[in-house]
């Protein structure tokens, strides 16, 4: 699965757990705790799938294939200010991809990926429906709207 | 009953203290639109310095966030009511545009630029009524939208809130409700138009229980946010339209499948199910009557084909959300294989307005076998992008150049493109067709949920259909092979043709492999998908054409068929160029023209920037 070995700590086991109890481990609830799952530890690595499938009493194969199949999911750890660029229709016309590009350029790295210092990763989204304000970039929580190619730098320089 | 009486009066009374309140006119009166769009242009900011300023200024007055106003091209926006005064909306308010106001409008009711003209007429105007004619909008699933506080319960029921679940509660048979639908001629607006009212019926008249009421607010149509406004303005109109639908086909359970992109959604609906339950509007014995209905959420996770209401309910459910074949439809085995009735956002938004106002009043509104009004969310190359809500039956015409005010920098109409990644595009000779369900399938379009992109001459519309294949070909399940590997297919052959490689016989293999997709695909996904490809060749053959035979792209979109050129004429041989290009493409001596190599240049643009005699020029 993933090539990143991680070993959870029994404290984060225990914390696995209760959220999956928090859902009276319903299989039903599967969705709802892997979103509470990836709020927590910001990737959904194979370790982590393998104690959900276990508590709500799925195979690992079975939790494996819903992980896969959304792409809210992330089996690889994000950077610290994850930033997604919205591809959506109305942010596309209005010039979304020069924008991609510049952020592609200056943090080095491609879509998917996370900078070696581990603070920016790049993801591409579609339409968070702020289409008032396209081309729309988010970075955390925080929503970037009518951003150009020339305002990449600034909103990156918000982060150093 | 009494227990009813009992809630009816601190209903009412509530009402009654906010008519007063109102009617009083004595304070000041801001809201401000705080809807995502709004929040990320800096609406919190305006309202927070807006309630320290009046405190400040000692200015009475009353500030309270609201949903989306509809203008978002001119966000931030605030509405400020002064006494005895018809509310003004500004525009594009900062803190000194704010301050401005202060000092200005509402200290010495002195206009400030910057006010937004009220362009929709509301639900309790007179339709009939010339003024509201001329207003072009009607806002119906829009009605509390920028008016209320979503965060407060007494905001809606002072808008008659509740008072259509109570009616059917205590009023109306089940079967009464059921018929108000089907003859107020309302059909779904999540993309499809089945009629609600014989849905409601079918789900009524299956045997197996429970059943269950679900809302569809996936909206995954990339360029669509009406759902998401809705939602975020007015989300107890969806949770009493939910209970009303649960007590029509006989449920006591629903669910509100909502994409996880829209966190702010999310919590207003959280907060507006936790007061309608401490009001006991949800739980059990609603109004007094042995009626139980309760509200859940469940989350999406960033997946287009969720939308589809079979791969809804199995996501739902928990697992991969892959569509299944129709029939059995849910309103006969959904939800765990129970009938289920899954319906839009707006489908339901709309249900209180029928109730209250009745199914003829509604009838009376929109085109012949489309009616009500439809909620557009006006996004691409126009001047006023925003939401908006229109009869159907309203031209495009009429959206484009009266509500969305034209083409931005006045540029030339090209497309506008509706329904989404199913939907095709509309052009110049469709601007005066009517907008309904059925006028659009025989544009070669569809209604789609509401997504309405403009584009202009700048746009090549076969780089919009490989935009749209792109997106299929992701968001494909990959259950059934047409859609998997056709999609895959088509995108492919588009890339070629943007790429300058594309033939004739291409154009031919487009249009043969989109029909077979259509034909055979299992879910809406694939049946709709090779739509944008098959409409633009339609409406845009002489841009393939010209992408295949000419190599030329004339909006100038598509990289591999741009040439730059250096003109003879005017290059003095500065060398500028030939400096600063990263691929050593350019050669020339000094003071003599210099050109650019094709086979080398990558097209970045960086010689025709550096120029200083307009030398460079691209086909
Ligand atoms: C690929 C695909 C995506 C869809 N996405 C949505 C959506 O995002 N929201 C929605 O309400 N309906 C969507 N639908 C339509 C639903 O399947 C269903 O028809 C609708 O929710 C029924 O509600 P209505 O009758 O009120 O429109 C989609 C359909 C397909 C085929």
């Amino acid at each position: 699965m993933s090539h990143i070995k991680i070993q959870l700590k029994p404290r984060q086991v225990e914390q696995l757990q209760e959220v999956c109890q928090s859902f009276n481990n319903k299989p039903g609830e599967l969705i709802n705790v892997l979103h509470k799952a990836q709020s927590i530890f910001g990737y959904l690595p194979a370790e982590v799938q393998e104690v959900v499938a276990k508590e709500l009493n799925l195979s690992v194969a079975k939790v494996y294939g819903v992980v896969t199949f959304y792409s809210f999911f992330t089996m690889q750890p994000k950077g610290i200010h994850p930033i997604s660029i919205c591809l959506g229709t109305a942010c596309y016309v209005r010039g979304a991809e020069k924008v991609l590009d510049e952020f592609k350029r200056l943090l080095k790295v491609n879509v998917g990926e996370t900078t070696p210092d581990g603070k920016f990763s790049i993801s591409c989204l579609r339409c968070v429906g702020a289409c008032g304000l396209a081309p729309v970039v988010t970075i955390g929580e925080k929503v970037y709207g009518r951003v150009s190619p020339d305002g990449v730098k600034d909103i990156l320089k918000e982060f150093e | 009953m009494d227990d009813l009486k009992k809630l009816r009066n601190t209903l009412l009374e509530k009402m009654k203290f906010r008519e007063n309140n109102q009617n009083a006119q004595v304070q000041v009166q801001v809201k401000v639109a705080m809807a995502t769009c709004g929040i990320a242009s800096g609406a919190k900011e305006v309202m927070d310095f807006m309630a320290e300023e009046f405190d400040k200024r000692n200015i009475e007055a009353v500030v309270t966030q609201t949903g989306c106003m509809g203008y978002c091209y001119a966000e931030p926006t605030i509405e400020v009511k002064l006494p005895n005064n018809e509310p003004v909306i500004f525009g594009w308010v900062d803190l000194k545009k704010a301050d401005r106001i202060i000092e200005k409008y509402i200290r010495n009711n002195e206009l400030v630029e910057g006010i937004i003209p009220l362009n929709f007429a509301s639900i309790d105007d007179n339709l009939n009524d010339e003024t509201t004619e001329r207003k072009k909008q009607i806002r119906i699933a829009l009605r509390n939208c920028g008016v209320i506080n979503p965060e407060n319960i007494d905001d809606y029921i002072g808008r008659d809130g509740y008072q259509a679940l109570g009616r059917c509660l205590t009023e109306l048979s089940p079967d009464v409700v059921i018929d108000q639908v089907k003859k107020s001629g309302l059909r779904g607006r999540g993309g499809g138009g089945f009629p609600t009212g014989l849905k409601w019926e079918i789900t009524r008249k299956s045997v197996a229980k429970p059943k269950y009421v679900v809302c569809n607010a996936d909206e995954g149509d990339p360029g669509a946010f009406m759902d998401r406004s809705i939602l975020e303005g007015d989300p107890h109109s969806v949770i009493e339209a939910m209970a009303i639908a649960g007590y029509a086909i006989g449920a006591e359970f629903g669910v509100v499948y909502i994409r996880a992109e829209y966190p702010l959604a999310i919590e207003r609906l959280k907060i507006a199910i936790g007061q309608a339950r401490v009001l006991g509007l949800l739980g059990r014995n609603i109004f007094g009557t042995d009626f139980c209905f309760d509200i859940e959420l469940r989350y999406g996770a960033g997946a287009f084909v969720c939308g589809e209401e079979t791969a809804l309910i199995h996501s739902m459910e928990g697992n991969r959300g892959e569509p299944t074949v129709k029939p059995p439809f849910p309103s006969v085995s959904g939800y765990l294989g129970l009938p289920t009735n899954v319906n839009n956002v707006e489908t339901f938004a709309n249900i209180p307005p029928i109730i209250t106002k009745g199914a003829e009043w509604f009838a009376s509104i929109g085109s012949e076998k489309s009616k009500g009004t439809k909620v557009f969310a006006l996004a691409g190359q126009i001047n006023n992008v925003g939401l908006i809500e229109v009869p159907m039956g309203t031209t495009l015409r009429d959206v484009i150049y009266e509500i969305g005010g034209g083409i931005r920098d006045s540029r030339e109409f090209k497309a506008v493109q509706t329904g989404g990644p199913s939907g095709g595009c509309l052009t110049k000779k469709h601007l005066d067709t009517p907008i309904d369900y059925d006028n659009l399938i025989a544009s070669g379009s569809m209604m789609g949920s509401g997504g309405m992109i403009v584009m202009d001459e700048a746009d090549c519309m076969v780089a919009i259909a490989k935009f749209y294949l792109e997106f299929t070909v992701e968001e494909s399940c990959g259950k059934c092979s047409p859609c998997r590997i056709g999609n895959k297919r088509l995108f492919e052959i588009l890339e070629k043709i943007t790429k300058g490689n594309g033939t004739l016989e291409d154009l031919e293999h487009l249009r043969t492999l989109g029909n077979v997709i259509k034909d055979t695909s299992l879910c809406g996904l694939g049946q709709t998908s090779p739509n944008p490809v098959l409409s633009t060749l339609d409406n845009f053959f002489e841009e393939y054409y010209e992408h295949v035979v000419d190599k030329k792209c004339r909006a100038g979109v598509c990289k591999s068929l741009m040439k730059y050129i250096i003109q003879e004429d005017n290059c003095v041989g500065c060398m500028a160029c030939a400096r600063n290009c990263p691929v050593n493409a350019i050669t020339g001596e000094k003071k003599l023209p210099h050109l650019i190599n094709q086979h080398i240049c990558i097209k970045c643009g960086a010689c025709m920037e550096k120029c200083k005699f307009n030398a460079i020029y691209t086909n």
